[in-house]
């Protein structure tokens, strides 16, 4: 059976190849002027919408920390990024690579919140810091909290307090939501529920929606909002489905005479798309990237247009924090150990392109916030009007309240 | 009362939409036989195209001027599809054609990022119909109206082309009798390519008439042709009426199902199929195929017990293997413990589908339930890494003894969907029941017990479970049990004459697939730490699936070649490159050229025939 034995030994070839990966990277020991290795995962085939901006974002602060001369007294900051594919396995697998092969002292990344709370278990078994820079569940730094894990983005809870607010002072009683049916969906509409009957007892949910994410059959959806007859919708779909919510909605007169709280709406990412329709009049929470006056942005927004010839996205913004974060962490540690990195990560102020943002000592949650306005639209694009910041650390819960929700270490 | 009468109209538009990206699809699979996956890259190009000529000639003539031209591209790319790359697979095993339009999909997804970038796009309403009709009270757009026509339309031209032109009667004659309408003198490649070329055409003018009602994006391709072929199957595979009732029941099922279920959708169709099939085998207007003949799965040269060649071979490997810790790094030792959970899974998958002759599209089912099997114990009962690794195959194994009891009763393709729709119920099952499973954001902290923490003595495991089921597949298919089953897949009719319950051997080879699917999920789940329902959808089943192909369906060492090759392909060239998926899809398809009985497969039928000097039947 010669045939066989070729296709073993053509098995055992490529055995010994995947092996031999391993060997052509042996350890090294560190050396003063050695690049500091920081891993960094996101899914830039499945979502390089939101990805590739980000990166852009990221790129632009390794830039600017080795211009300025690096981290612990002059060594660079090297990045090595990889593709999850939107797999939550890939990223972990990713993260083993990173780590063992790469010898990274911290990871960073990620946008879908599985993906997060995967890799920040990751973190938490392998004692290694991690960054997690957008994903938005609740859960990744209360109750799934971890000591090496922090989070950049308010989470979910935080952005619906924002949109709470605004909620509130609408006559509105009859309340529709609709929301993508993972996580993401369910907790941003259970919070907005909670803090909304909290200030306005009077109101009343009296219809929901839980659309597929990415696969929204609008024409029904949109009709069996309108029966309900509610005075006030909340939307959390965003992306494509949104388009689509949008485009059925607004044919159909969904949103006449109605006022419509809507949660991301206003990030480029996802208004943009929509270009003269998007629909005047929504609240919404988002990145006004065009009308930001304060000097922080204003050099950042400077940096960016010149470096890459567009305008930044929200992603932009996220990417470049988490590494100017990174970087202060690690001279404020003063070292590239983990259990130091977490510990100067804790209570870190770093300065963002939004102002002075903390990484809370309790519950590793940044009080980086959210712009919360209304749409219009100018030149045939939509923009946010009346629109003001909205610091993370007001609408979070008090940082001890919040350190309670976390597991013990 | 005007509320019902516009709910139906939206179902109507959508059942519209899905009939005609169906229909092509049906049309290419009556005829060619081939499972095409690729049908949403032509949807999704005819998107993009219609978009681009929108944008860019304003009004009338760039709408519907841009819709014409999506669907002609779209029908265009079909040919070239059908030119190159398929017409050289027609002797190939049944499916492994699906492998390479698998390729073709991967291909597509990067090719359309790079023409046309990341972000989604927003095409014009449709110039004419941009308004809205009040009817009864609701307001129905315009737009919705045209689709409603549009489908019936397309319904009936179709008819007339099948029933009333000569290339359609040719056409029905192939799809009921390829090599009968052959015989009888009809140039059946270019009907083949005809064929390709109506029904992509009919997809990218189903992705295009969608640029009013929704954005354009790099996802459409995969959610469409799912949804697809779960109407193609309801309908009846190759019955394009069938498809036309299937979108009209669906359609409207989705319509009225988010008024009494908001949250059903998500799994609608798919139970939809399984009970549609579990009353009427072959959808609701396919007749039972024909049984093919002379094509080259029609006679399977029998398995060979492992030479002692083999068996040395196998041991050496198994010895540098063991060793791999030796000189190897951890990441090294965990890229080799998936590795060999993948050959696990793949193993698991080849033995029905060799051997049993089952096709299964929903594989993912027992290796996710597997994972799940280990992480619920954990997440409940703080259970050990021992007592996680007998509960993975227990729930998998379960779970394959219930859905193997219903999927057996099918064969070929409704077979394989209909594992699909139980992959998606369970995926659903876990994905929606938070209390338990902790929903989509999973269960996190399944680690190895102290014993096994570091990679070394975790592959090893990994390594030591693997070839045990390996070695046990292997012995299986070598009994009388394998015996029976292989009998029943090559002739069923003799096997029950000589009193063999053919469902029965293969409900039961379905279990033992199930349990060890159920193995490698679980091995899976502490090789990551955490479990999540991903592990149960498509894309996993679609992954085994290509791996099994690559090898061969009928190797033995197949499955294990095909998860090397493709595991090692997708994670080594993912660190590469930003086009990884381009470049794993040029692979494939360059593979599935090079070796079109899969790679183990032709390896195997080459030196084979080479020192026999007979060739392999139907050649």
């Amino acid at each position: 059976m010669r045939w066989s034995r070729t296709v073993v030994a053509a098995g055992l070839g490529v055995a010994l190849r995947v092996a031999l990966v391993g060997l052509g990277t042996a350890p090294s020991p560190a050396m003063a002027d050695e690049a500091v290795k920081i891993g960094e995962i996101n899914s830039y085939t499945g979502l390089p919408a939101f990805t590739l901006p980000y990166r852009n974002g990221w790129q632009m602060a390794v830039e600017e920390i080795n211009e300025a001369g690096g981290v612990l007294g002059g060594r660079p900051i090297e990045v090595v990024s990889r593709d999850d594919d939107g797999k939550p396995e890939d990223a972990v697998r990713a993260a083993t690579e990173l780590l063992d092969n790469e010898k990274v002292v911290a990871l960073a990344g990620t946008y879908f919140s599985h993906i997060g709370l995967a890799v920040a278990d990751f973190a938490l078994h392998h004692k290694i810091l991690f960054i997690a820079s957008e994903p938005l569940t609740d859960a990744l730094t209360w109750d799934k909290g971890n000591r090496y894990t922090f989070r950049l983005r308010p989470n979910t809870y935080t952005q619906a307090a924002m949109l709470v607010e605004e909620a509130a002072k609408l006559p509105a009683r009859r309340w529709a939501t609709v929301a993508p049916n993972y996580e993401y969906g369910e907790s941003a509409v259970a919070s907005f529920k909670q803090l909304l009957k909290a200030k306005r007892p009077d109101v009343e949910f009296v219809a929901e929606q839980w659309p597929v994410q990415g696969r929204i059959d609008a024409g029904p959806v949109v009709q069996a909002l309108a029966a309900a007859k509610p005075d006030a919708i909340f939307n959390v779909t965003f992306g494509a489905d949104l388009a689509k919510f949008v485009r059925e909605g607004s044919i159909r007169g969904l949103f006449d005479d109605r006022s419509v709280v809507s949660l991301l709406t206003a990030e480029p990412e996802y208004l943009d798309p929509l270009k003269a329709e998007a629909p005047e009049g929504w609240i919404v929470t988002g990145y006004p990237w065009d009308q930001i006056q304060t000097p922080a942005h204003q050099t950042f927004l400077d940096a960016y247009r010149k470096k890459f010839g567009e305008a930044p996205r929200l992603g932009s913004v996220v990417g470049y924090t988490t590494f100017k974060a990174i970087a202060a962490a690690i001279n404020k540690a003063g070292s590239t150990d983990s259990d130091k990195l977490a510990e100067a990560m804790r209570g870190l102020s770093v300065a963002s392109p939004f102002g002075d943002i903390t990484f809370r000592p309790g519950d590793h949650q940044s009080t980086m916030g959210a712009f919360v306005g209304r749409l219009a639209v100018k030149d045939g694009h939509g923009v946010m009007v009346d629109w003001r910041y909205d610091d993370g650390a007001a609408y979070l819960p008090p940082d001890d309240v919040a350190a309670a929700r976390r597991p013990k270490d | 009362m005007g509320f019902y009468v516009a709910q139906f109209l939206g179902g109507l538009a959508q059942a519209s939409s899905l009939f005609i990206v169906a229909s092509g699809l049906s049309i290419i699979f009556g005829v060619t036989r081939i499972v095409n996956f690729a049908h949403g890259t032509f949807y999704m190009v005819g998107a993009f195209v219609a978009y681009s000529i929108a944008d860019r000639v304003a009004g009338a003539w760039g709408f519907w001027g841009g819709i014409a031209t999506a669907a002609l591209v779209a029908g265009g790319i079909g040919v070239a599809l059908e030119r190159l790359l398929l017409r050289r697979l027609y002797q190939s095993p049944a499916l492994f054609q699906l492998l390479a339009t698998f390729g073709v999909v991967l291909v597509g997804q990067d090719a359309v990022l790079a023409i046309w970038g990341p972000e989604d796009r927003l095409g014009p309403r449709a110039p004419g119909l941009a308004g809205r009709v009040h009817l009864l009270g609701q307001a129905i757009p315009h737009y919705d109206l045209f689709l409603i026509v549009l489908g019936p339309v397309v319904l009936g031209l179709l008819w007339l082309l099948f029933h009333r032109t000569r290339w359609g009667v040719l056409v029905r004659a192939a799809t009921e009798d390829r090599e009968m309408t052959a015989a009888l003198g009809v140039d059946e490649s270019r009907l083949f390519t005809t064929v390709l070329f109506l029904g992509a055409l009919l997809a990218g003018l189903a992705g295009a008439i969608q640029l009013p009602r929704e954005a354009v994006t790099l996802h459409m391709d995969v959610a469409v042709v799912v949804e697809a072929f779960v109407v193609v199957v309801v309908g009846g595979m190759g019955s394009v009426t069938g498809a036309f009732l299937a979108a009209l029941l669906i359609g409207q099922l989705q319509a009225f199902g988010i008024l009494l279920v908001p949250r059903i959708t998500v799994v609608l169709a798919f139970l939809v199929m399984a009970i549609v099939l579990a009353i009427r085998p072959y959808g609701l207007l396919g007749r039972v195929p024909a049984l093919p003949r002379g094509t080259a799965d029609a006679v399977e040269p029998p398995l060979r017990p492992a030479s002692p060649g083999l068996i040395a071979v196998a041991l050496a490997l198994t010895l540098v293997l063991a060793a791999l810790p030796v000189f190897a790094g951890d990441y090294v030792l965990a890229l080799a413990s998936e590795t060999l959970i993948m050959v696990l899974f793949a193993a698991s998958l080849q033995f029905i589908m060799g051997p049993g002759g089952m096709m299964s599209f929903g594989h993912a089912a027992y290796f996710g339930l597997g994972a799940y099997g280990a992480g619920l114990v954990v997440k409940h009962f703080g259970a050990t890494m021992v007592t996680g690794l007998v509960a993975a195959p227990l729930l998998a194994g379960l779970a394959a003894l219930v859905f193997g009891w219903f999927c057996v009763r099918l064969s070929g393709v409704y077979l394989a969907m209909l594992t699909l729709a139980f992959a998606q119920i369970a995926w659903s099952v876990m994905f929606e029941w938070t209390a338990v499973t902790g929903g989509d954001n999973g269960i996190l902290g399944v680690w190895p017990a102290s014993w096994a923490a570091t990679a070394a003595p975790f592959y090893e495991l990994c390594l030591g479970l693997s070839i045990a089921a390996l070695l046990l597949l292997r012995r299986i298919v070598f009994a009388p049990f394998g015996y029976a089953v292989r009998a029943g897949r090559d002739s069923p009719l003799r096997c029950e004459a000589i009193g063999i319950d053919v469902q029965r051997f293969q409900w039961l080879a379905f279990v033992i697939a199930g349990v060890l699917a159920g193995l490698a999920g679980g091995l899976f789940a502490y090789a990551k730490g955490s479990v999540f329902p991903t592990y149960l959808d498509v894309p996993v089943s679609v992954d085994g699936l290509v791996m099994v192909l690559l090898g061969g369906v009928q190797s033995l060492v197949g499955p294990i070649v095909g998860a090397v090759v493709f595991h090692g392909l997708e994670t080594q060239l993912v660190r590469l490159t930003d086009y990884w998926r381009l470049v794993v899809g040029v692979i494939i398809i360059l593979l599935v050229l090079a070796f079109p009985q899969g790679i183990a497969g032709a390896l195997g039928g080459r030196l084979r025939s080479g020192r026999s000097g007979t060739g392999e039947a139907g050649r």
